[in-house]
């Protein structure tokens, strides 16, 4: 109970050096968000939208916080195990929350696109800073509120109007696990009027011997006709634990895509809150897990449709294994006088072990009468005929399998917008239905990250 | 659409939202009220004034307990406004001083009332061989053929008679699907509830006839308690139908109502509904608060329990007819159609509990709504880990009419093993406009089209009502839509 406190106290005592870490613009909302956080608390397993996830236990141990932010020790090689084949990327690096720049960051971009720490780009161009930060992201959301009370730098794109970023930007997040730590990180994302950018983020641990942390809130802003795609693969350790909050502000005629993979993790929360308010908008929301041993991923969603003519689309996968347990919520809310909006929303799971457990919760609130809605959900297994197909035609019973999971997989990531990303994705998700996913096989953890694919040995 | 089409559209919905409640009358009969309010006392009064053994004393006494403990549930997707629970008498009955023997007995003000209903008993028992047992405020009035049943060893009776005599089985079937304290309104309705209907059906018979029985709150004021219990024993059928009515008051009235259903080995019944409380007036003025707790134990091993309901009445519906699936290879069923207008507000839904191996389970709701209302669905479909193989079909389709009113749609899915298949699928939308001009092109005027989209839309719900029951349902449906409905 009440994991919230230690935070409240830890703020209170170290005030002072947390702002002289940061920048006044970021410095500017801790006030509010502790005003906010007064008589909250984190969300308890059980509430509504958090059924089967504790996030007050997650924030319950005691972590360490870089306050003072002293350099982490990492392997900075990490970096490059997200290349991604034939892809070039404008690539920046988080250790914990520390951000960095590569040395192919800010190469050959256009001038007046700003990228870079956040922080940085606080005291550079505070204007910028100050019109968007915490603009989105609602204090109301307890874990918002403490990510914005402690959060001392974050990761900034700014992309003016008319810009369009040839290249995608890249976001490594490496957490070092070698003590008990957390990190508070943000990412704020500003794509102007008929704009066009795209923000690849990678999430790994090292050294994933002991728990650790990471709140991440995520703000982004979609001016009018603009167009942005969010891609966010997750491949941890089975001790990083992830507590994360996605805003997504769209104007007019803007269009986004935003893609949550979770390939690997221990316990990973997101949220995903996407407004409408500008007419003719659309946004693809997907999101795949594949989860086994004990891991736990919940993805929640909320997508309001505040604007006439808008459309969206969701689509959440989930292949889990073990003990995993998954939970999807979702809700598509359209108020009132926004005809012609269309929603659609899918979440389809498969437990393939007796133990793994589903938690799913597609909820459509409906306002206007001229809409076209609708939503979907299913938990079942791999479809039997078609795996007898297959070997009757001489494939093996855990190739057959692979082939199927993947293919159950596959309309998530034929979506994203990038072929070079597309083509790893495949691959990544190959890697891990086959268990030689790299950061796996080195880990040590005894995770039985195989028995994804040893499952005839209990036939 | 042209703009004539749409005019007429307006016009139709604004005959839609313009009809009056056609079962608005007060039966002027004598009827016994306690005064307001909720004490120890009230409940021992209703205990005495029932003649009930001590058991069933204590067992209102510890719901009564319970509840002084709990707090009025708001999840629910309902603007509940506060409700002073002791602003209510919780038992009023009509002043029938001994059980009638024959229809003669009855009293005339009652028939007259029945009659205005459209359910006269003579009609029923005659023409459709239907038993009825009436339910007026509180106290059940008649309960026709009940002789006839009494040959195969059907119990069909109030429940106030059955505790007489039958309290063994009554002992050992009350509060087992429903316990007192299970949720606010069921702890409620446990201390204070009046009267309803037992059924029992005895090894292997198949009951001949459809049973039902027909609710009504007639005095101002009250709240009606009532509790049904429905026992169906190895291998033995029953189809029972319930509808419900209430006259026209400006103060909202409480319904707070039990059913439970327990279904043994092999054992199918099927349980029907047509609510048609009052909603209250097109301001939203007046109308009946629905909070009822319906659950059924699919107990026994190929048990089947089906509920089907048409929900049209009540200013606040809170319902959610259920399914303990514990037998293995039991089934569970769950029809509906919801429709509100005006400011009427409806949550309802089912849960599907998987408990047994290869339970299987359906659900088909359809929801419309008119006027100012706000129609959600909420289910559960739950299977527990060693509930293996198990299916789940889930069809939740809103239909808008107006774009003031609100459809909403919130189901959630608990699946805790690797062989069960659950499904769920869900649309809202307005009515098609491809199909009205499909329908107007042919010469079919929008009205009618708007009566045969929307009779097209709950057809796969109406289909599964007794035939006796789907003809009044549609009458329902085109009172409570009246110029848009065939």
């Amino acid at each position: 109970m009440g994991a919230l406190k230690q935070y409240i106290d830890f703020y209170r005592t170290n005030s002072a050096e947390i702002d002289a870490n940061s920048a006044p613009a970021l410095n500017a909302l801790r006030q509010k968000a502790l005003e906010a956080l007064d008589g909250k608390e984190l969300p308890h397993k059980g509430e509504e939208n958090y059924e089967v996830t504790d996030v007050d236990a997650l924030f319950a141990p005691d972590y360490g916080i870089n306050v003072n932010r002293r350099p982490l020790d990492v392997d900075i090689a990490e970096a490059f195990r997200c290349d991604v084949p034939n892809m070039s990327t404008w690539l920046y690096v988080a250790v914990g929350d520390i951000y960095r720049s590569s040395r192919t960051a800010g190469l050959n971009m256009p001038a007046s696109v700003i990228v870079g720490s956040l922080r940085e780009a606080a005291i550079a161009h505070p204007e910028i800073v100050a019109k968007y930060y915490g603009k989105y992201a609602s204090l109301d959301d307890a874990h918002v509120a403490l990510n914005s009370l402690l959060a001392q730098d974050g990761l900034l794109v700014y992309v003016p109007s008319g810009v369009v970023l040839e290249r995608p930007v890249q976001l490594v997040n490496i957490m070092n696990a070698a003590a008990k730590i957390m990190a508070f990180r943000r990412i704020l994302v500003v794509v102007e009027d008929g704009a066009q950018a795209r923000l690849l983020v990678c999430d790994h641990t090292q050294k994933v011997d002991e728990d650790c942390l990471a709140s991440q809130v995520v703000e982004i802003y979609v001016g009018a006709d603009a167009t942005f795609d969010y891609y966010d693969i997750e491949e941890t350790g089975v001790h990083t634990h992830r507590v994360s909050s996605l805003f997504v502000h769209q104007e007019a005629g803007s269009n986004v895509l935003v893609d949550g993979i979770t390939l690997m993790n221990g316990t990973s929360r997101n949220d995903y809150r996407i407004d409408f308010c500008g007419e003719h908008a659309e946004t693809r929301l997907l999101g795949m897990a594949i989860s086994n041993g004990d891991q736990h991923i919940d993805n929640h969603t909320f997508i309001a449709h505040n604007a006439a003519a808008c459309t969206s689309n969701e689509l959440f996968k989930y292949v889990l294994d073990d003990n995993a347990q998954g939970a999807f919520s979702g809700k598509i809310l359209v108020a009132p006088d926004c005809p012609k909006t269309e929603a659609y929303q899918s979440n389809r799971n498969i437990c393939a072990s007796p133990t793994a457990k589903m938690h799913t919760k597609p909820q459509l609130e409906i306002y206007t009468d001229d809409v076209k809605c609708g939503h979907g959900a299913t938990v079942g297994q791999l479809d039997q005929e078609a795996l007898f197909y297959m070997r009757t035609r001489g494939i093996p019973y855990d190739d057959a399998r692979t082939m199927l999971m993947q293919a159950f997989m596959s309309d998530v990531i034929d979506a994203v917008r990038l072929d070079n990303l597309r083509d790893r994705l495949h691959h990544l998700v190959e890697k891990r239905f086959d268990g030689s996913l790299a950061l796996c096989r080195d880990c040590g953890n005894a995770c039985h990250n195989n028995s994804l694919n040893n499952k005839n040995n209990n036939k | 659409m042209n703009q004539d089409n749409e005019k007429q559209n307006e016009k139709i919905i604004d005959g839609a939202v313009n009809s009056d409640y056609k079962y608005g009358f007060v039966t002027d009969i004598d009827t016994h009220v306690i005064p307001k309010g909720l004490n120890e006392d009230v409940v021992r009064y209703i205990s005495n004034a029932k003649g009930e053994p001590e058991w069933l004393l204590n067992f209102r006494l510890k719901a009564f307990r319970k509840w002084q403990t709990m707090k009025m549930p708001h999840w629910a997707h309902l603007d509940v406004p506060d409700i002073d629970f002791q602003d209510i008498s919780y038992y009023a009955a009509p002043s029938v001083k001994k059980g009638p023997k024959s229809m003669d007995e009855v009293d005339p003000e009652l028939r007259k009332t029945f009659d205005k209903l459209g359910i006269s008993l003579e009609e029923q028992m005659r023409l459709s061989g239907m038993a009825v047992d009436a339910v007026m405020d509180s106290v059940s009035v008649k309960t026709t053929y009940r002789d006839k049943l009494a040959e195969l060893g059907v119990i069909f009776c109030s429940i106030g008679q059955a505790v007489h005599d039958y309290p063994d089985l009554v002992k050992r079937y009350l509060g087992h699907a429903v316990p007192y304290s299970d949720n606010f309104f069921a702890a409620l309705n446990s201390a204070v509830f009046s009267d309803g209907s037992f059924v029992y059906i005895p090894k292997g018979v198949r009951c001949p006839m459809e049973l039902s029985t027909y609710f009504r709150i007639n005095a101002a004021g009250t709240g009606q308690f009532e509790r049904t219990l429905i026992v169906a024993d190895d291998d033995a059928y029953v189809s029972y139908l319930e509808g419900c009515t209430a006259p026209m008051r400006d103060s909202n009235q409480l319904h707070a109502a039990i059913v439970e259903i327990i279904v043994e080995d092999r054992a199918e019944v099927k349980y029907s509904t047509v609510q048609n409380w009052y909603p209250g007036d097109k301001n939203g003025k007046g109308g009946i608060y629905n909070f009822v707790t319906k659950r059924g134990l699919c107990r026994g091993d190929f048990s089947k329990l089906s509920w089907t309901q048409v929900e049209t009445g009540s200013a606040l519906t809170w319902k959610y007819p259920s399914c303990v699936l514990s037998g293995d290879n039991s089934v569970g069923e769950f029809y509906s159609v919801a429709l509100t207008n005006n400011y009427q507000q409806a949550d309802t839904g089912t849960k599907m509990i998987h408990i047994g191996k290869n339970s299987r389970s359906t659900i088909v709701s359809k929801g419309i709504s008119a006027g100012h209302s706000q129609n959600s669905y909420r289910g559960m479909v739950k299977v527990l880990s060693k509930a293996t193989n198990c299916r789940n079909y889930t069809q939740c389709d809103s239909l808008l009419l107006t774009s003031t009113s609100g459809a909403h749609t919130f189901p959630i899915i608990d699946v805790q093993n690797e062989s069960s298949v659950v499904e769920h699928e869900a649309t809202t939308s307005k009515i098609d406009e491809d199909k009205l001009f499909y329908c107007n092109q042919r010469g079919i005027s929008t009205e009618d089209a708007i009566g045969l989209i929307v009779n097209g839309y709950a057809k796969e719900v109406m289909s599964k009502l007794p035939m006796e029951f789907a003809v009044e349902a549609q009458k329902l449906l085109s009172v409570q839509l009246s110029g848009s409905v065939g």
